[in-house]
C-alpha cells in the first residue's frame, strides 16, 4: 500500500483510458458521438496481441490495432455522416460488432503464453525530481510517455490551431463551417478514423503493456464505457479527460493493492480478512463514474457549458434552421 | 443531392437520391428489416467463413438444433423468454428517446430481488406455488424498477446520460449479485445458490406430461405468459393510453410536448422504471423457470444487449418483439455448440448494423435514372 506506488501504477493504467478518452473528445468535437468505443477498444487490444505474437514486434502490434480500430469506426461514420442514421444505436451496434468479430479472431489467443511487450523505461534526470519523478517518470511504458506528448498537443491542436478551429466549427455549427468551404462530411469521417484509432490504441496498451494478454470482453471490462462517461465529464477537454483517466487508473490500482495488506492504519484490514468484500470495491469505478456524471452535468448547467452544439446531429447539405 | 454543372453528352446511368415525402406503403419497412436481416446474414456468413468455419454448415445448424423438432422448439422458447421481456424494457424505453442499455443489470437485479424471497428467506420453503410466485415476481419487478429508477432519476434531476449510468449500473449489479452468491447464498463454496423449492418455481409444460404424454420433456415454462401478458399490456399502454400518447410524443418531439405541458422529468424517472421492471420481471422468470436458483452474474448471458436489438427491429412494436425475440432465441441457442463461441454475438451486432443503416431506404428513395442532366 505504497501510495507512490499506486500512483505510478494507476498513470500506466489510466493511459488506457486517456487514449480512448481523447480519441473521443476529437469525434464529439467534430460532432458525433461514437459509441462504440468499447468494441473499438477490444478489437484493438485483439489484434495487437495477436500480431504481436505473430511478428514478435509490438510495435507492429500497436500500428495495427489503431489501423484496425480506425477501420472499424468507419463503419460508424458511414451509417451516421452518410447514411444520417441514429448515432446512439449504431454506436452500440458498433460495440457489438466489435466485441463479437474480436471474440471470433482472438479464439484461443488468450492461451497463447507471453509476448514481447511494449518497452518500460525511465527517463533520465526528470524520474530525479522527488515524488513526481517516481511517480510518472520511473520504469513507465513508452506508451505512458505517448500519453504525457499527445494529450498537450490535443489540446493546442483543437484550442489555437487552424484545423482545431475548424474541427470545432464542424461540431458547433456545422452549416457556416460548410459555407466557410470547409468539408464537413471529410473533417467528420477523419476525426471519427482518429477516434477509433486512439481507442484501438487504449486496447492495445491493455494487451501490451498494463496487463497483457487477450481475456475475451474481460479485457476492457468496461473501460470504453468508463471513457465515454470521462468525456463528459472533461466537458470535452482534453486536459480534464487526462486528469480524470489518471485519477480513475489510481482508483483500479488501489482496489487490487487494498485488499492485499494485514493491517490497514493499524487497525485489522476488514478487506483482507472478508474476502469477498472485494465485490464491493470492485463496484466502485463504475460508482464513481455516474458520481463524476453527475458532477460534470452540474457544473455544466452552472457555467452554462455544454456538448458540441451539433453533437448527435447528422448534417444534412442545405436544410434550413440548424 | 449536388447535380453535375457539366453537361453530359452520352447517355449515363446513375443513381439518384431523393427524400422521401410520401408515406411509404405498409410492408415497405418490413421488408427493408428483412432485406437487413438478409444481408447481415450473408455478411456473417462471410466472417464465419474468414475466421474458419462453414458458413452452410453453420446457418443450417442454427435452423436445426432451433426449429428441428419440437423439444428443441420448447428450448428456443425458453431462451426467447427472456429476450421477450428485456426487449419490451428496451422498447418503452427507447420510444421516448431514453437510452436505457441497463436492461441487463435490471435483469440481474430482478433476479437478485426474486431469489432474495426465496433465500433471505421471506417466505418459508414450503409456501404454496399460488403465493410464492406472485411474490417473487413482485420482487422482481421492483428491484428491476429501482435499478431502472436510478438513471431516470439522475437524468431527471441532473441531466446525466442515461447511456453510461445505465451502463455503469450493470456492472454493479454483477457485482452485487456476486457478493451474494458467494458470501451469502452459496451452495457449498460454489458460484450458486441452494436449489428454489418447488413452490418457488414456475411450472414446466413437462410437469403435465402425465395428463398430456405429448409435453414429456418439454422445458417452456409459465415465464412465457409473463411475457405474452406484458407486451399486451404494454401494446394497450403505448398505443391505446393517455401515457402512451406522451410517451410517444416526447419520443417524437420533446418542445411540442412540453409546450402541450406534458411533464417531461416526471415521465423519464417513470418510463425508466417501467422499463427496468419489465427487464427485473425477465430476471424473475429466468431463476424461477430455467435455473431454479441464483447464481453468479452469467445468468443474464447478454440477454440485456440482445433486447436492444430485437426491439429496434421489431421497430419498437411489443407485439412484434415477440415474433422477434422467438428469431434471437433460436440463434442463442443453437450458438452455443458453434465454434468459434463469438459468432452469435457478431451475428447480432452485423443485424444491428445492417438495420440502423436500412433506415436509410425508409427516408431516401434510391432511383437509377437515365438520361443527361444539365
Amino acid at each position: 500500500m505504497d501510495p507512490i506506488i499506486i500512483l505510478q501504477a494507476g498513470v500506466a493504467s489510466g493511459t488506457v483510458l486517456l487514449f480512448a478518452a481523447l480519441g473521443e473528445v476529437l469525434a464529439e468535437r467534430s460532432g458525433v458521438l461514437n459509441l462504440g468505443v468499447e468494441g473499438m477498444m477490444l478489437i484493438g487490444a485483439m489484434s495487437a496481441f495477436s500480431v504481436t505474437i505473430a511478428t514478435g514486434n509490438p510495435w507492429i502490434g500497436v500500428l495495427v490495432a489503431m489501423f484496425v480500430a480506425g477501420l472499424l469506426s468507419q463503419i460508424h461514420a458511414f451509417i451516421v455522416i452518410t447514411l444520417q442514421a441514429d448515432q446512439v444505436v449504431s454506436g452500440l451496434a458498433l460495440t457489438l460488432v466489435g466485441a463479437g468479430i474480436s471474440l471470433v479472431l482472438g479464439e484461443g489467443l488468450s492461451k497463447a503464453g507471453t509476448v514481447s511487450l511494449m518497452p518500460n523505461f525511465s527517463i533520465p534526470l526528470l524520474s530525479q525530481i522527488p515524488i513526481l519523478g517516481p511517480i510518472l517518470f520511473t520504469r513507465q511504458s513508452v506508451l505512458v510517455y505517448i500519453g504525457y506528448l499527445l494529450t498537450p498537443l490535443a489540446w493546442y491542436y483543437i484550442n489555437h490551431t487552424r484545423p482545431g478551429l475548424h474541427l470545432r466549427a464542424v461540431g458547433e455549427y456545422p452549416a457556416a463551417a460548410d459555407a466557410l468551404g470547409i468539408n464537413v462530411f471529410r473533417m467528420r469521417y477523419m476525426y471519427v478514423f482518429v477516434g477509433g484509432m486512439l481507442a484501438g490504441l487504449g486496447g492495445a496498451t491493455i494487451s501490451l503493456a498494463v496487463a497483457p494478454g487477450w481475456f475475451s470482453e474481460l479485457t476492457t471490462g468496461g473501460q470504453g464505457w468508463i471513457a465515454v462517461g470521462l468525456v463528459i465529464f472533461a466537458q470535452w477537454d482534453p486536459i480534464r479527460a487526462a486528469l480524470g483517466s489518471y485519477a480513475f487508473g489510481a482508483l483500479r490500482r488501489l482496489i487490487l493493492d487494498i485488499q492485499a495488506p494485514l493491517t490497514l492504519f493499524g487497525m485489522d484490514n476488514p478487506f483482507y480478512y472478508n474476502p469477498y468484500w472485494g465485490f464491493f470495491l470492485q463496484m466502485l469505478p463504475y460508482a464513481f463514474t455516474v458520481i463524476v456524471l453527475v458532477i460534470g452535468s452540474r457544473e455544466a448547467i452552472r457555467k452554462r457549458l455544454g456538448a458540441p452544439a451539433a453533437l448527435g446531429e447528422p448534417y444534412i447539405r442545405g436544410e434550413r434552421g440548424k | 443531392m449536388a447535380e453535375s454543372t457539366l453537361a453530359k453528352k452520352r447517355t449515363s446511368w446513375r443513381i439518384k437520391l431523393e427524400p422521401r415525402l410520401d408515406e411509404p406503403p405498409a410492408w415497405y419497412p418490413a421488408m427493408v428489416s428483412l432485406g437487413a436481416v438478409v444481408v447481415a446474414l450473408i455478411l456473417g456468413g462471410v466472417m464465419i467463413s474468414v475466421a474458419g468455419g462453414d458458413p452452410f454448415l453453420s446457418y443450417a445448424h442454427i435452423a436445426r438444433a432451433s426449429f428441428g423438432d419440437i423439444g428443441v422448439l420448447s428450448d428456443t422458447i425458453v431462451k426467447a423468454t427472456p429476450i421477450i421481456l428485456t426487449a419490451l424494457a428496451c422498447s418503452v424505453a427507447f420510444r421516448m428517446k431514453l437510452w436505457n442499455i441497463g436492461a441487463e443489470g435490471q435483469f440481474i437485479m430482478g433476479a437478485w430481488g426474486a431469489s432474495a424471497i426465496v433465500l433471505a428467506p421471506v417466505l418459508p420453503a414450503e409456501t404454496s406455488r399460488w403465493l410464492f410466485i406472485p411474490v417473487m415476481a413482485l420482487a422482481g419487478i421492483a428491484a428491476g424498477a429501482a435499478w431502472g429508477f436510478v438513471p431516470g432519476y439522475l437524468k431527471a434531476k441532473f441531466n446525466v446520460n442515461e447511456i453510461i449510468s445505465s451502463l455503469m449500473l450493470n456492472y454493479i449489479a454483477i457485482s452485487w449479485v456476486n457478493y451474494w452468491v458467494f458470501a451469502v447464498w452459496t451452495e457449498g463454496g460454489f458460484q450458486m445458490s441452494p436449489k428454489f423449492p418447488v413452490g418457488a418455481s414456475l411450472p414446466r409444460l413437462s410437469e403435465y406430461a402425465d395428463s398430456f404424454p405429448v409435453l414429456r420433456g418439454l422445458t417452456t415454462h409459465g415465464g412465457l405468459l409473463f411475457g405474452i401478458a406484458a407486451a399486451i399490456i404494454l401494446w394497450f399502454i403505448v398505443y391505446r393510453s393517455r401515457w402512451g400518447y406522451e410517451i410517444r410524443l416526447i419520443g417524437d418531439n420533446p418542445r411540442a410536448a412540453n409546450y402541450a405541458g406534458i411533464n417531461i422529468a416526471r415521465n423519464t424517472i417513470l418510463v425508466m422504471a417501467l422499463s427496468g421492471a419489465l427487464a427485473g420481471l425477465g430476471g424473475m422468470s429466468e431463476v424461477a423457470g430455467v435455473v431454479r436458483r441464483l447464481q453468479t452474474a452469467p445468468i443474464a448471458a447478454g440477454y440485456g444487449f440482445t433486447g436492444i436489438i430485437v426491439a429496434w427491429l421489431a421497430k419498437l412494436n411489443p407485439l412484434v418483439i415477440i415474433l422477434v425475440s422467438i428469431l434471437f432465441g433460436a440463434l442463442i441457442l443453437a450458438g452455443r455448440e458453434i465454434q468459434p463461441s463469438g459468432i452469435p454475438k457478431m451475428i447480432q451486432g452485423t443485424i444491428l448494423v445492417c438495420l440502423i443503416a436500412s433506415d436509410f431506404f425508409l427516408r431516401y428513395r434510391v432511383r437509377i435514372v437515365k438520361g443527361v442532366e444539365e
